[in-house]
């Protein structure tokens, strides 16, 4: 813990942030696209430090926001089958489908189980042979490789009674969509650090040149984004726009290769639908077809499960980072994290539920109290 | 009027949710929503309302406390102890935090068919000395054996009597501006020690559960601090629930300080990994204590000679600031809301 508290140095902190102050001239967007970096400048109001021209507009990199309300509703009806154990990272068991979620199945009866690692699903699998036992499989290309290592796991084994239903999705694809939106504001990406430890940053090269934007990719501590945000500041100050890396203590250009591996022989890209947002040209991740007899959505009835986002919940906008989350006529009021309207509000990589947990829901300003 | 019709008058008071959830057991808001307008609304009384650890109640000559609990924690048998002495400790904790010298506690077990002997006198060793380290009496219990598959292994409900230090005035609407904030020791420890030995993780040093009875270092500050305002054991829910309830009962705001928090780092360790809050995560040995500043170097003296309170520390104060608010000055030196957790934690994804 030693390493991480000196992430965490007040005075270096401080002393980034100067730099941060004696270089900007003029305001700055700049979006963080991972929601766990959203998390931290919430969790300790790093706002505080920067100066008011700069501003933070948060990202879709919420694994849990972005899987779509049918894939939910999906998996809700899959628990219901009484031989099927549904399993699921636990941040998933709250996000409301259209009509119930995965922890009011399981109170009802169901057999929904929350797993740390995709590898555990398989563990449940031998131990149920009479089960089909189902992994929700959702997250960015952190997630996958270990998806992927299930899937071939249980295909060398003879495991056949476990599948995923395939929620996964991809950043670059989304990065590239978000900057074709009309009206795009942002002039900066912090990129997320998890995703580039498995998938590098020779991705971004390219979009970069094509947008002319800083990507800077950045870590979680206090110290590593603030650096992320000096290192982009000083590309937009200087002109520039190039790939930078501010996480250099866990990322490499190639990223980690045998992950990168594994998640290609096992998946394909695939056009996939992100909530709220729409169909994102490969955006997603689907098992390729040597690996179809582990898809649910190939063994199971789903087909007829179709949904419509609720009234009221502007968390496309959210994720896109056209809005923030106090900018809702529903935040702090209908939509609250014990009674979400949407998934933003539930999961711990949320903007909403970020806003509501550090600022508190009467507090409109930004990090403060 | 039709007969179906009567039940409109008095509608199920929680409307969010048509069946029991487990966040509704997690010690956050959810739960306390359930308390408030379920039993609360229903069986009220100037005692019960006091949402105290326990009550205080009078009785001729005297001003007793009375508490109850249920102990369902799954494993059974975790690091640094069992469901037995947690058993015993939470409801003695809880009589201590009412400023009461512990007397007397009652014993239920409610055992699944099925369970082993072995680890039943296993369980009842522990209760014994657990009491014995107290010093309460075991003088009444109970016992039922319920079907293979209608409980856990082993539920216990103990309840408390204790009779409350002469001069002490302990209540949770009673703190107020000025009153600083002392904790005895390390957080999140037993939360953590649970969820390890559920997930099979195994740490270096190992983490284990510090449930213990603080009966006998309180009863020696109770002897020598009268001017303590409040006491709350932030068990369910952690330190932040606690001091959320505190500042809502008493209307007062409360900055805490990150930088003072004890923390062993093998469990911060384990809480960065799993993604947990340890603000939010469950403790079991642990006092706040919310007294004048002047009593604070006393009461801390007296603490840190006894083993549960060696660690003992200032963590934060009481304001006239955004009353009902509990605060947080971050370690890199920026303020921050600690709110009330709706459910219970769940793990993070990535």
């Amino acid at each position: 813990m030693k390493y991480i508290d000196d992430y965490r140095d007040k005075d270096l902190v401080e002393i980034i942030a100067a730099r941060i102050e004696k270089i900007t001239t003029r305001p700055w967007t700049i979006m963080e696209i991972c929601g766990g970096q959203t998390h931290s400048i919430m969790k300790y109001g790093l706002q505080e430090f920067l100066p008011e021209k700069v501003s933070l507009v948060h990202g879709p990199g919420c694994p849990v926001c972005v899987t779509p309300l049918e894939l939910i509703d999906k998996a809700i009806y899959l628990s219901s089958f009484p031989d099927v154990i549904m399993t699921s990272f636990g941040d998933m068991l709250r996000v409301p489908g259209s009509e119930s979620d995965l922890l009011r199945s399981r109170a009802r009866g169901s057999d929904v189980r929350i797993v740390y690692s995709p590898l555990d699903v398989l563990k449940i699998a031998k131990e149920n042979p009479g089960k089909k036992v189902v992994f929700f499989a959702i997250g960015f290309e952190t997630t996958a490789p270990s998806v992927a290592l299930a899937v071939k796991q249980a295909g060398k084994t003879g495991i056949d009674n476990f599948s995923i239903l395939c929620s996964h999705v991809l950043v670059p694809p989304a990065i590239r969509s978000i900057m074709s939106l009309p009206g795009v504001r942002i002039q900066g990406f912090l990129a997320a650090g998890h995703v580039c430890a498995i998938m590098g940053y020779h991705e971004y090269h390219e979009i970069a040149e094509k947008y002319r934007i800083p990507v800077v990719v950045t870590g979680f501590e206090p110290v590593d984004i603030l650096t992320g945000i000096n290192k982009t500041i000083e590309q937009l100050e200087s002109g520039n726009s190039h790939v930078d890396n501010a996480y250099g203590r866990v990322v490499t250009e190639k990223g980690n290769i045998p992950a990168q591996n594994m998640l290609m022989e096992v998946f394909e890209p695939v056009d996939r639908q992100w909530r709220g947002i729409g169909v994102i040209k490969g955006g997603g991740l689907k098992l390729r077809d040597e690996y179809a007899s582990f898809d649910a959505e190939r063994l199971f009835p789903l087909g007829n499960i179709k949904a419509e986002e609720p009234e009221g919940c502007i968390a496309g906008e959210i994720l896109q980072g056209l809005k923030k989350p106090d900018q809702c006529s529903s935040f702090g009021s209908v939509c609250t994290p014990d009674k979400p309207l949407g998934a933003p509000m539930v999961s711990s990589e949320g903007a909403c539920s970020a806003y509501y947990r550090y600022s508190g829901s009467q507090k409109k300003e930004y990090g403060r109290v | 009027m039709e007969e179906s019709d009567i039940n409109l008058v008095c509608p199920v008071p929680i409307s969010e949710y048509d069946c029991v959830v487990i966040a509704h057991g997690g010690g956050g808001r959810m739960s306390e929503q359930l308390i408030s307008k379920m039993f609360f609304s229903q069986f009220g009384n100037e005692y019960l309302n006091k949402a105290h650890d326990g009550a205080i109640i009078p009785f001729p000559g005297k001003k007793l406390a009375f508490t109850t609990d249920s102990y369902v924690v799954s494993p059974v048998f975790f690091p640094g102890g069992n469901i037995g002495e947690l058993a015993v400790n939470g409801t003695v904790n809880d009589l201590v935090c009412c400023g009461a010298r512990p007397l007397y506690i009652s014993l239920a077990f409610i055992i699944e068919e099925g369970f082993l002997m072995n680890d039943l006198w296993k369980i009842v060793l522990s209760i014994s000395g657990a009491a014995k380290k107290a010093h309460v009496r075991i003088v009444t219990g109970d016992t039922k054996v319920v079907e293979k598959g209608k409980g856990d292994k082993i539920y216990i409900n103990t309840s408390g009597v204790g009779e409350i230090f002469p001069g002490l005035m302990i209540s949770p609407d009673r703190c107020r501006p000025g009153d600083i904030i002392i904790l005895n020791g390390t957080i999140a420890d037993h939360g953590i020690s649970i969820l390890s030995k559920r997930q099979n993780l195994s740490f270096e040093s190992g983490i284990i559960s510090d449930t213990a009875s603080l009966s006998e270092m309180m009863g020696e500050v109770f002897e020598n601090c009268k001017g303590i305002h409040v006491l709350r054991d932030p068990t369910r829910g952690g330190l932040a629930s606690s001091l959320n309830e505190i500042a809502t009962s008493s209307g007062v705001g409360i900055t805490i300080y990150e930088d003072a928090i004890p923390m062993n780092e093998d469990v911060k360790g384990a809480c960065e990994l799993m993604g947990f809050d340890p603000l939010y995560v469950a403790n079991e040995g642990k006092i706040l204590i919310f007294a004048p500043e002047k009593e604070a170097g006393r009461i801390i003296d007296i603490m840190k000679r006894h083993r549960e309170g060696k660690d003992s520390v200032i963590i934060g104060k009481v304001t006239d600031e955004d009353n009902g608010i509990v605060k947080l000055k971050t370690l890199v030196g920026s303020t921050r809301i600690v709110d009330m957790i709706s459910g219970e934690q769940l793990p993070r994804i990535c």
